[in-house]
């Protein structure tokens, strides 16, 4: 994937919040990523301090938090971890499954400081 | 996207912000906004735009990616001329450079667009609205999309497409979905390209492909095919009506359609109103 274009991106979005909420710093930025949204949490992590360079995030820290691939079975309803290209049920083996987290590419939340006569 | 009704929060990342609700103080005294935005959410509202676009225009927009080499625009050539005077077909081609794709293309008679992405290895939404600028839609029953040659980055953003196919030839891997599990778990039809060398390429197995591909919990049908010996395309071309037949009627509902699978962030976007809760279905 394109790291460094996502943080770009994400750069924008966490102006229009700071601007929004007039905040003159944000200090932390907190996402989410699955493996199987295609974005590598590593990559993400050194593609931000570029990105984040001269914006009101720079400074802030990059809380990626790492969602692990689960599915929910069809078949049985069992939940259970499963590799990212092997989405098979845990319990009872079948394909038929759901992905209920590991596709995250979220924004969850940033935290901030307001400006003083804000 | 969704700051208020909360519809994106899942159950695999409910505990992150549970007890951190807006405006919520932290320990230091600073503020944490609860944001829960996909990261491509500029990339999805374009893509919107243009699904909005090809419905109002009655067009099945369909997303063709693979890696270089697959025979995506083979498999054009020849589905033009199998097609020609039943189904209006329109072609936006993307590629690091050169017009050769489209020309290829316009060479069939039909209209096609070139995008060349320069040093990018992906469509994104908004090349594909600029591009949608310079193409003529009345008429046009179906639009192809094709992505740039990769079996990595194109999975990722969504077009405003209403269905993604992906091309796997038999002069590759028979493992490629184990090996990229985000692309071929975005098809909604994969295609065993090249059949024709399946008796000098027996190593390929489309069965072991096939069986990979499930493992990805897709239920996405699979055609093997050769755009050269013409073996495979009658099923291929029946996809194709059946599609376009369904892309009709649900225009006439006023619905839209898009892709089975899209990651998180694609995918809330569009439902983010007619759905109550998260699920994959």
């Amino acid at each position: 994937m394109h790291e460094l274009a996502l943080c770009q991106g994400l750069m924008n979005q966490v102006e229009r919040i700071a601007r929004r909420e007039r905040a003159g710093r944000i200090t932390r930025i907190l996402l989410s990523i699955g493996p199987l949204s295609g974005v590598e949490a590593t990559l993400l992590r050194d593609a931000f301090p570029i990105a984040a360079a001269g914006t009101v995030a720079e400074g802030a820290v990059l809380d990626v938090q790492e969602q692990p691939v689960q599915v929910r079975c069809l078949s049985c309803g069992a939940e259970s971890e499963a590799p990212a290209n092997r989405l098979l049920c845990a319990a009872c083996g079948d394909y038929r499954t759901r992905l209920i987290s590991g596709d995250e590419m979220l924004l969850m939340s940033v935290e901030l400081e307001r400006r003083e006569n804000a | 996207m969704c700051d208020t009704c909360g519809c994106n929060i899942t159950d695999g990342n409910r505990h992150l912000i549970e007890g951190d609700g807006k405006l919520a103080q932290t320990e230091s005294g600073r503020e944490a906004i609860s944001v829960l935005q996909g990261l491509l959410s500029e990339n999805d509202h374009a893509a919107a735009h243009n699904r909005e676009h090809f419905d109002r225009h009655g067009v099945l927009a369909l997303n063709l990616m693979s890696s270089p080499g697959s025979g995506k625009t083979r498999l054009l050539e020849e589905t033009i001329g199998a097609l020609d005077g039943e189904l209006r077909i329109a072609v936006v081609e993307g590629d690091l450079e050169t017009e050769n794709d489209a020309q290829r293309i316009r060479d069939k008679g039909v209209e096609a667009v070139q995008i060349t992405t320069g040093t990018a290895c992906h469509l994104d939404a908004h090349m594909v609205h600029n591009a949608l600028h310079q193409l003529e839609l009345d008429g046009v029953d179906i639009l192809f999309i094709e992505n740039v040659g990769n079996l990595v980055c194109p999975a990722s953003f969504d077009l405003g497409q209403h269905r993604n196919i992906t091309l796997l030839s038999v002069t590759e891997g028979d493992d490629k979905p184990a090996k990229y599990p985000v692309m071929f778990r975005a098809a909604d039809l994969m295609l065993v390209s090249k059949s024709d060398l399946l008796a000098v390429l027996d190593d390929f197995s489309p069965q072991k492909a096939e069986r990979h591909l499930r493992e990805l919990a897709s239920d996405a049908p699979v055609q093997t095919l050769s755009a050269r010996s013409g073996e495979g395309m009658s099923a291929w071309l029946d996809w194709l009506r059946a599609e376009h037949a369904a892309a009709a009627e649900r225009v006439a509902r006023g619905e839209t359609m898009r892709p089975a699978i899209q990651p998180d962030g694609q995918w809330l976007h569009a439902h983010q109103h007619d759905h109550g809760h998260h699920s994959h279905d």
